[in-house]
């Protein structure tokens, strides 16, 4: 079945979200979890992250970046469009129970993802402090709706527009000070680009505070049977698809996932290249 | 004139400079003058051991024989009676080791070209529009197939034939299993296994692409909602080595590599959005059927120099004879007796080299092969640019997750009764879930044995049985 898009919005010049008719998905969906789309039949499975169901209205709603070629055209997708194909909820749900004091780190796209969990958290009776971060203040997303549903919320910014200046993990470090005592904080969960979450496992580690980390690797089936989304927990191989996406952060060798992402790097850029051209192209055409 | 024995009919290919660049089917396949003479050399024999040798005894003698006499349609809906896929079997099954190995002929030059012909009456059916008629006699009990694989195809479309309401679940975005992202266009043409699945719809067997059972829809629920259930999720977990390195870039599960190409054709990246990335040197660990598909096709990619590094002989690899005699033509080069001790790599994590034991043949192990075994201090660097590990496959443990009351044995694998039932009343396995990494014919036929099996307990009134607990 085709995945139609019901509303379309550009939260900045970077992040675009989605809503999208998955009526089987907006039932089953549990915060933690991912779906891989398709755009058309020439298209490559990706991996999305979701911000939130409808299951009345029967939709979904995913918000990317634009880093490759297969956000790119997403992008230019408009309400109306449809997906080729939507397939989850893949992966395991996120452990959602009363903790007591959580923090939930969230940067860049990876708010979108930490946001239904911060919410779940909540639901369940703890106390979440959030703390979340662009490079820019513009590039923020979501910041009203994580701000609705948390006890407290910090903002860092690379450039300091907004918030800390400088990193999430920072804010975190100095969160953790502050209650320093053990038992303060029950549950750190991080999501966000590699380099950051690895930053904010090493904040946690000397305080043994459990810290859960959302991996978001290169995937073609979601189901098992690639092994390219491979991650490497104390050591011993994983598959962030279906082990996954969560880990015990602190046993997480993140120097492994940057470098794998790295590795269809090249023909990443051939292929933003190559559409650029193609929409020029259409574009001097009409 | 009936000519008995003698040698083969030969079958034009394309020649080696051609194919090494190109996706297309190696074999051009028999005309119809070819096709015709080489089934003349069929003796008719009494007992035909060709069809016992057959793991669904497929009426062979009789197709050879429609054959002979240029009847393509009788010898066409012939085989359709016990094949479904006969397109694919003609071309992706060990025939050597089955019907044409125990062909009478044989010793008399060589055995009749089983596969071929059965590929020939497939594709003329195709070009020329040829169907067969089914009168599908309606029954209300609903069956769930899960996994669309050779045994999902086959169970499904039999169940089907017998009249139930049938539902086909594939996780993927394209039905046919192994037969779609496994098993290369140059051995098997997409457009034969897409036209060959399009069949499952056209009978009205109900097929729901991207939907996960476990995920889309949980197991109890589909014991619920069906009167029987056939699990055919075959054996798709890739197995790695567990050495130093495998975390580094361009080392590749064959699945993976398999996967990226048969399936999202990232040959064709540029046109298609998936990417692929492989340099000069290709080493595939391995010497079975998937480490064959996997060497061709990084020759085909552009690959300069393409290594099977094998632990024991030629002699002992479980590859089909066509896949590695065709591979040794195209130039891949098979290191004999080498096991891997690490994968070595630079400083911004790509592969660089592997690091290989030499290896000697000691007495048999279990498997009636002779064990390998390391020679110590013979440790040298292979170097490469591109590692594929193809060690087989395991079952996807994530659909066992999700269905715990399954009784499976310690590797994973389902465990069925004679009739293929598991522990499960009305639910039923069949394929490479059941028997690890086994072939495209025996899970065909596990999938008939079981859709029977289905049909004589859902015939018998016990249509509830699955909705127990």
């Amino acid at each position: 079945m085709r995945h139609t898009i019901v509303r379309k919005e550009a939260l900045n010049t970077e992040n675009y979200l989605i809503e999208v008719m998955a009526p089987n998905l907006a039932e089953r969906f549990q915060p933690g979890q991912f779906v891989i789309i398709r755009i058309h039949e020439q298209g490559e499975r990706i991996p999305l992250t979701v911000a939130g169901v409808n299951p009345k209205k029967r939709t979904i709603t995913l918000i990317f970046q634009v880093v490759g070629k297969t956000t790119m055209e997403l992008g230019t997708l408009n309400a109306g469009d449809a997906l080729i194909n939507c397939v989850g909820p893949l992966g395991n749900p996120t452990e959602v129970k009363k903790f007591g004091r959580v923090i939930c780190v969230g940067g860049g796209t990876g708010i979108a993802c930490i946001f239904p969990i911060v919410k779940a958290l909540a639901n369940a009776g703890n106390e979440v402090i959030s703390i979340i971060g662009a490079r820019t203040e513009s590039l923020l997303i979501l910041e009203n709706e994580i701000e609705a549903v948390s006890t407290e919320t910090y903002i860092a910014t690379d450039d300091g527009s907004k918030g800390h200046h400088g990193f999430v993990s920072e804010v975190l470090r100095d969160l953790i000070k502050k209650y320093k005592k053990p038992g303060e904080i029950d549950r750190v969960v991080v999501i966000g680009p590699p380099q950051m979450m690895k930053a904010a496992a090493e904040v946690t580690s000397p305080y043994t505070i459990k810290t859960i980390a959302s991996l978001n690797t290169i995937m073609i089936d979601g189901t098992g049977m690639c092994g390219g989304c491979r991650v490497f927990i104390d050591g011993e191989m994983k598959l962030a698809c279906i082990d996954g996406p969560e880990f015990n952060a602190h046993k997480v060798n993140f120097d492994d996932v940057i470098s794998r992402l790295a590795m269809f790097k090249e023909k990443e850029v051939l292929a933003v290249k190559h559409f650029q051209k193609s929409i020029k192209k259409k574009a001097g055409r009409q | 004139m009936i000519e008995i024995g003698g040698t083969r009919v030969p079958m034009r290919e394309q020649s080696v400079e051609e194919r090494i660049k190109n996706f297309r089917s190696v074999p051009y396949g028999y005309n119809k003058e070819e096709v015709m003479k080489e089934a003349q050399r069929c003796i008719q024999c009494n007992g035909a051991p060709c069809e016992t040798d057959c793991p669904i005894n497929m009426k062979i003698l009789e197709m050879i024989r429609e054959i002979a006499y240029g009847n393509f349609k009788k010898a066409f809906l012939i085989v359709k009676e016990d094949n479904s896929i006969p397109g694919i079997t003609g071309r992706v099954c060990p025939q050597e080791n089955q019907c044409e190995g125990v062909c009478p002929v044989s010793k008399r030059g060589n055995g009749i070209n089983i596969g071929k012909l059965e590929a020939f009456v497939a594709d003329w059916a195709r070009e020329n529009g040829v169907k067969e008629e089914i009168h599908i006699k309606e029954r209300p009990e609903r069956v769930a197939v899960i996994g669309s694989g050779p045994a999902g195809i086959s169970c499904s479309v039999d169940l089907r034939k017998f009249g139930y309401q049938v539902t086909l679940f594939e996780a993927l975005h394209k039905a046919g299993g192994v037969l779609q992202y496994g098993i290369p266009a140059f051995r098997l043409p997409t457009e034969i296994v897409d036209y060959e699945i399009s069949y499952l719809s056209e009978i009205g067997v109900d097929v729901k692409l991207n939907f996960f059972v476990g995920q889309n829809i949980k197991f109890s629920e589909l014991r619920r909602d069906f009167d029987a259930i056939f699990i055919g999720t075959g054996a798709g977990a890739p197995l790695f080595m567990s050495i130093e390195g495998e975390n580094l870039k361009r080392v590749y599960s064959a699945n993976e590599f398999l996967i990226r190409v048969n399936l999202m054709k990232a040959h064709k990246f540029l046109e298609y959005d998936t990417p692929i990335v492989w340099g000069d040197t290709v080493g595939v660990i391995g010497a079975g059927n998937v480490a064959m598909d996997a060497a061709r096709c990084a020759l085909r990619l552009g690959a300069k120099k393409v290594y099977i590094l094998y632990r024991r002989t030629k002699k002992e690899a479980p590859a089909r004879e066509e896949e590695i005699q065709h591979a040794l033509e195209e130039g891949i080069i098979l290191e004999e007796l080498v096991a891997p001790k690490r994968v070595l790599g630079n400083k911004d994590g790509w592969v660089t080299s592997v690091e290989l034991f030499k290896m000697r043949l000691s007495e048999a192990d279990e498997s009636g092969r002779p064990r390998p075994v390391k020679i110590d201090g013979s440790e040298f660097i292979l170097k490469l640019d591109t590692l594929v590990e193809a060690l087989g496959t395991k079952p996807n443990r994530l659909f066992l997750h999700k269905a715990p009351e399954l009784n499976v044995t310690s590797w994973g694998l389902i465990k069925v009764d004679k009739n293929l039932m598991t522990n499960i009343e009305g639910v039923y396995a069949g394929g490479d879930g059941i028997r690890g990494n086994a072939t495209v014919i025996l899970a065909l036929g596990d999938g008939r044995r079981a859709a029977k099996s289905i049909h004589e307990r859902l015939s018998k009134g016990k249509k509830k049985g699955v909705k127990k607990d």
